[in-house]
This record gives structure tokens, sequence and C-alpha cells, in this order.
């Protein structure tokens, strides 16, 4: 059971005009009491994987190579997530200054920020930021530049290695992996990327100090985290919440009375049933997420649901890996026959068996997450498939 | 078209000549044309000093950059679930009504071309949809046939 209620914070979006002197502070600190902080804080990447963002960027750190970079990932693409939006329009100082006390502890000198091509109309207000930012840093004497790269409309390439692919101008297609980014990353050169909101939040550690970041979430969950909120709920919007709260506490909150299931984590997540709200904890130890939340009532079909999830894969899928390219077709085919009448209802166990083998041969992310949102919605829906 | 070997020039001068400036290069064509000809490509490929087929080969993957014609003003209305449960289907029909085009069609005075696109980040405001790079939500009728009123009499 969780012992976490559910709590607004405000470490986010609070006032940027501090960013001046945590950068100025942060600066004049050893590499190796700011990498502490951040390991201590048990921070975890915020784009919905969770690596802890100490190691990644310790890794970094021990490589030794000349040129090394921060990428700061802002293809957020997962369906329901709107987060780093809101977070690039408001505090885009607070991302810049993460990336720049990045930069210093791994020892680089050029920044990216990926920025996904449906958000073009922030490029305009995000220069200016940076002009701020590069008179800045160059006030504080530190060679760090920050360049902006723009994508064009490809879900995939918020996939790490995917998108190091875009940034040297070829097709969005992930890596295999090993070697990780830190290793081997944009340029083949080691790379810290991180997500936009990762980027704040070790940004606001070394404003608060690890001890009270810590203070928040679970064990497993640590600090707070940014959540897209969408779908049947009076309240649609962006919120910050500690970690670790109940699935039925968020529901009281944000749903609107009524709510049969929520997805978490969007398309790549998973649903959670309203009999089921009461034992999930939000965080690493239950169902994690980037941020999305998707609320559904009960006057929805989650097989619409379903559907639109399959066909969003199946366009996104990069068609690279035969499991993911063939297995998104399949699945949308399958539960469209189901519906239809062309198949039996068992036919449902044997796409599950399907989602399955793409979660373990699947090339990326893309396609080993397709089961979670299908087998969740399959197995606690079933007769919403098949009537 | 002496027009578009001038553009690529132009971009290729600003963004550099390598395989990185590959994606920015191809960027700024849509921006300018909004989407990519054959002789664009090709053009590419001389300027770049690499294969058409690379060139070819990267622009069709993106869906932003789109390869076959498109009108002045593009369409992209946003299909993910959450839009759809907030009315999406009835913005599309009244988007069809107004141009008098389906879906994936471009108006015969090549002003509008209507496309659907995946999530836009915007479920908090659905429906959504973006006219070239600016992003429209909270979409009724109304104001559909507002913002399409607009573009049809102003730009």
């Amino acid at each position: 059971m969780p012992d976490k209620r559910l709590k607004r914070v405000d470490l986010i979006f609070s006032d940027e005009s501090v960013c001046r002197d945590v950068l100025a502070d942060s600066l004049k600190k050893s590499n190796d009491d700011i990498l502490k902080g951040i390991l201590d804080s048990g921070l975890r990447g915020r784009g919905g994987a969770g690596f802890p963002t100490g190691l990644k960027w310790k890794f970094t750190s021990q490589e030794k190579e000349e040129e090394k970079y921060v990428v700061c990932n802002a293809d957020e693409g997962e369906p329901g997530t709107f987060k780093d939006r809101e977070i690039l329009t408001k505090v885009p100082l607070k991302v810049f200054s993460g990336m720049a006390i990045c930069a210093k502890v791994i020892g680089a000198k050029k920044g990216f920020v990926y920025l996904r091509g449906e958000y073009q109309f922030l490029r305009k207000e995000l220069n200016k930021a940076l002009d701020n930012f590069h008179a800045l840093v160059k006030e504080l004497g530190f060679d760090f530049e920050i360049k902006i790269r723009m994508g064009s409309g490809a879900y995939v390439c918020g996939e790490e290695s995917a998108l190091f692919e875009s940034m040297e101008g070829k097709r969005g297609e992930p890596r295999n992996k090993p070697p990780y980014p830190t290793i081997s990353g944009f340029r083949n050169k080691p790379t810290v990327i991180n997500n936009v909101e990762t980027l704040v939040y070790s940004f606001m550690i070394c404003r608060i100090g690890a001890k009270k970041f810590q203070e928040l979430g679970t064990a497993d969950s640590r600090g707070s985290k940014v959540f897209s909120i969408s779908g049947d709920t009076p309240i649609a919007g962006i919120y910050e919440l500690e970690l670790g709260m109940s699935l039925e506490d968020f529901v009281e909150e944000f749903g609107d009375g009524d709510t049969k299931a929520v997805q978490v984590g969007g398309a790549s997540g998973l649903c959670v049933p309203r009999k089921k709200f009461k034992d999930t904890i939000i965080g690493f130890e239950g169902v994690p997420t980037g941020g999305s939340m998707m609320l559904f009532n009960s006057s929805r079909s989650m097989y619409n649901v379903l559907k639109n999830y399959v066909e969003f894969f199946e366009e996104e899928s990069c068609g690279q890996c035969t499991p993911c390219r063939v297995g998104c077709q399949q699945l949308k085919l399958g539960i469209e026959s189901v519906k239809k009448g062309d198949k039996p209802a068992s036919y449902l166990k044997t796409l599950q068996k399907l989602a399955e083998t793409m979660k373990v041969t699947a090339k990326c992310g893309l396609g080993q997450s397709v089961a979670n949102s299908f087998s969740s919605i399959v197995d606690n829906f079933n007769e919403e498939m098949i009537y | 078209m002496p027009e578009i070997k001038e553009l690529v020039k132009q971009l290729a001068e600003r963004h550099g000549r390598n395989r990185e400036s590959l994606l920015p290069i191809l960027q700024g064509i849509v921006t300018e044309e909004r989407s990519i000809s054959d002789v664009a490509m090709t053009e590419v490929a001389k300027e770049l000093d690499m294969s058409a087929a690379l060139v070819y080969g990267t622009a069709t993957f993106y869906s932003f950059l789109d390869t076959e014609p498109r009108g002045k003003y593009v369409i992209r209305l946003c299909k993910t679930i959450t839009c759809d449960m907030k009315g999406k289907r009835q913005i599309l029909k009244s988007l069809e009504d107004l141009l008098k085009i389906e879906l994936g069609e471009t108006t015969k005075d090549k002003k509008f071309t209507l496309l659907e696109t995946n999530c836009l980040g915007w479920c908090h405001k659905g429906p959504a949809m973006l006219i070239n790079d600016d992003a429209y939500t909270e979409l009724t009728p109304e104001k559909v046939s507002e913002i399409i009123g607009d573009y049809m009499k102003n730009k």
C-alpha cells in the first residue's frame, strides 16, 4: 500500500531569477561535489525510462575524450504528454542552466536542444532566452554554447540513439546498444542526453540540495514529477506532484467521478482499470510514467482507445526491425478482425503472445513497449475488444 | 527551376554542406515551398555532393518533410485519442466542408492541404491543429470557420 498522499509541489516552475546565482555557485563547486549531489538525490530520468541521472553524468565524465556533448531531449511525442512545452515556455533559462552544470561536470563545451517539429512556434522565444543565457555564461567566464536542432515529426526520434542519428542528418533509426550514449552518442562522442524536465530537476537539486529533494517521494522514486493530465477530467493541464501517490488519490483529485481507466505513461504505458486504482502506486515501484496521464470515463470504448494507440505505433514504427514493423501491422489487423467477428475471441491471446514477442525482440523502446498498452487493455477490457 | 537552385544554394550557405546540414536544409525548403520536389532533392544532392537516394531516404522518413505537392497552408489535425474524445471528428468534418476537400487532399487553388497527424502536445486543450507552424487549440466548428475564413481572406 502506498504511504504517500497526493501532494502538489512547486519546484519546476518556481522563479527563474535564481538562475544566475545558482549557476555562479555551481560553477565554483568541484565536479565531485555536484555529482555527489545529483547521485545522492536519487533523481531518475523524467522522460519515462528512469535511468539514474547522476550515473549518466558520472559515466560520461569518466570518458577520456576531448569532445563531449550535452543534449536536451525536447522531442516530446508520447501521446498525452505536453509538460516539456510548458517547461520550455515558462522556465527555459532553468533548462539551459541545467545543461551548463552538466557540461561543467562532464567537460563539454557544446550543447544541443533537439526540439520536435510540432513546437517550431517556440523557436522565437527560445532563441531570445538563449541569447540571455549565452550572455550570462560569458559573464561568468564559462565556455559553453547551446544550439537548437529541429525535429520533423517523427516520434521514434525521442529514442536517444535515433535522436542522434537525426541530429547527424540521417533517418531517425535507433542504433544498436551498447555502446550507450555515455560512451558513444552524438557524433559517436560521449554524450549526456537528458529529458527537459530532468535537466530542470538537476538544476533545482543544485539549488535546494539533495537532501530536500530526497525528502520527497519514495525509496524508488525520489522527488516530484510534472504530470500532463488529459482526457475525461474537469481540470486538464500540467501539475507537479510528489511521486509515490496511489492512483486512487490521483483519480479522486483529477477524475470526473466516473473514471473507469487511466492510461499511465501514454500509448507506451500501462492501462490501469478502476478495480486496481487503490493498489497502484505512481512511480518506479508501481507504474512509472513520463508524465502522460489520460483519464477515461465509462462512456468511452476501450477498443477505440487501443485501436488509436496501435495505429499510432504502426505509423511511427521506423520500419527498421521486423518485430516492430510487421508486429504493429498485425496487431492492428488482428483487433479489427476480432471486432468484426472474422476471428474468434481466442485470437486475442495469439495477439498478446505476438506483443510479448515484440517486447523481447524489437530493437528499441518503441517496439518493446507496444505490449504495455496492448496487453493491459486487452486483459482488463477483454469483452470490449470482442463485442 | 532556377528558384529552387537558388534556394538550395542559400540554405547550404547558411547551414553548411555536410551530412548534418541535410535536415536543416530540407526543413528550410519545406518552410519556403511546403514540400520537397524531386528537382529540389536532386539539387540538394548536387549541392551537398551526396547521392539523391540518400536525400530521398532521409526526406521520406520524416512526416513533416512532405515530398508530395502541398498547399500554401498545410493543416495538420491531431488525431490522438484525447483530441478525438473532445470532438476531433466534428472538426475534421467542418474543415472538409469549409475547404471542400477530403482528408489528404489539396484545394484547387493550392492554398490549403488537409492532413492528420499524431499527438501535437495540446491534449489538455483539444481538439488541436497546426496550420504550418502555428498551433490552434480548443477548436469548435465556429472557431474553425473563423480561423479558416481569416486565412482565406487575409493570407
